[in-house]
């Protein structure tokens, strides 16, 4: 099945609220080997300057996919997620995630191309409290490897 | 910590390597949420012309932010990180570790105590990460 390109400048709803805990952070900094006191010890964190343990620089792309998911699960775009490969990803911090945070992640279709016999797609997504301070923005190109030029 | 008045432009920071075996794959699946079979289910990989299992873009891009994050001395100064993901990290099913080996340059010493970083990630003989870029902000 071909990608529905009119899905290009498309928004999707805010996710429902997240709220960042320990525990989640300490599995996440397990997952990737990183053995960071600030990720795990809450007085670590408080003595480095931060409100509590703070997750890593790529833990925001558990509460992005969460709102970019609704766009590849959107059977209208037609995506195969199994030929999905990721091509690009970029983050612009205003501060690091820290347990406690409840926020929300709103994404966007920026652009949906056709290179090759790729599709490649860019989401962006804001991450916000749910008080208004934004946390972070997330920039990601999906690949959907030798689809293009099928029967539309 | 790296103090900015310390960095200097061009200067190259300590390579590091990063071990990855597939337990490391399924415990990222469980911790991300990303549960993609091509993450851990060699079947389907082979099955959409992958040569493997391959690891999640986004475990690579973890290893590359702890080398930043590790050469800064503080978790939480990153402003900005951009990656670019060039070949798949191939993650087979055996005792050995794959190796992702990380090196990076100062490319830049900008205004507010911020430096940019550019870095390469290399496994198994391929860049996995190119056009990757990191900015911090030092003490």
């Amino acid at each position: 099945m071909a990608v529905n390109k009119d899905y290009a400048g498309r928004s999707f709803p805010a996710t429902e609220p997240y709220e960042v805990s320990r525990v989640e952070i300490a599995e996440f900094a397990d997952a990737i080997g990183d053995p960071s006191p600030v990720y795990r010890d809450r007085d670590a964190a408080i003595a480095a300057g931060y409100p509590d343990v703070i997750a890593p620089p790529t833990f925001p792309i558990v509460v992005t996919m969460a709102a970019s998911g609704q766009a590849i699960a959107d059977p209208g775009l037609g995506i195969n997620y199994a030929l999905v490969v990721h091509g690009e990803q970029r983050f612009s911090y205003a501060r690091p995630l820290h347990a406690g945070d409840v926020v929300t992640a709103q994404s966007t279709i920026e652009t949906i191309k056709t290179l090759g016999r790729n599709v490649v797609m860019t989401t962006r997504t804001e991450v916000t409290t749910v008080s208004g301070e934004p946390v972070c923005t997330a920039y990601s190109t999906l690949v959907e490897r030798g689809t293009a030029g099928e029967a539309e | 910590m790296v103090k900015y008045a310390d960095v200097e432009v061009g200067a190259e920071l300590p390579p590091a390597s990063y071990p990855v075996a597939r337990l490391n794959l399924v415990k990222y699946c469980g911790a991300s949420g990303d549960f993609n079979v091509i993450h851990w289910n060699e079947r389907i990989a082979r099955a959409v012309g992958l040569p493997n299992v391959i690891a999640h873009g986004m475990f690579t891009m973890a290893q590359a932010a702890r080398y930043i994050t590790d050469w800064a001395g503080d978790p939480g100064a990153m402003t900005e990180f951009g990656v670019r993901f060039s070949a798949p990290v191939v993650v087979p099913d055996d005792d050995a570790f794959v190796s992702i080996d990380v090196s990076g340059t100062i490319d830049a010493k900008l205004d507010d105590n911020r430096v940019a970083v550019t870095l390469t990630a290399r496994s198994g003989g391929d860049k996995v990460l190119t056009r990757s870029r990191a900015v911090v902000r030092l003490s």
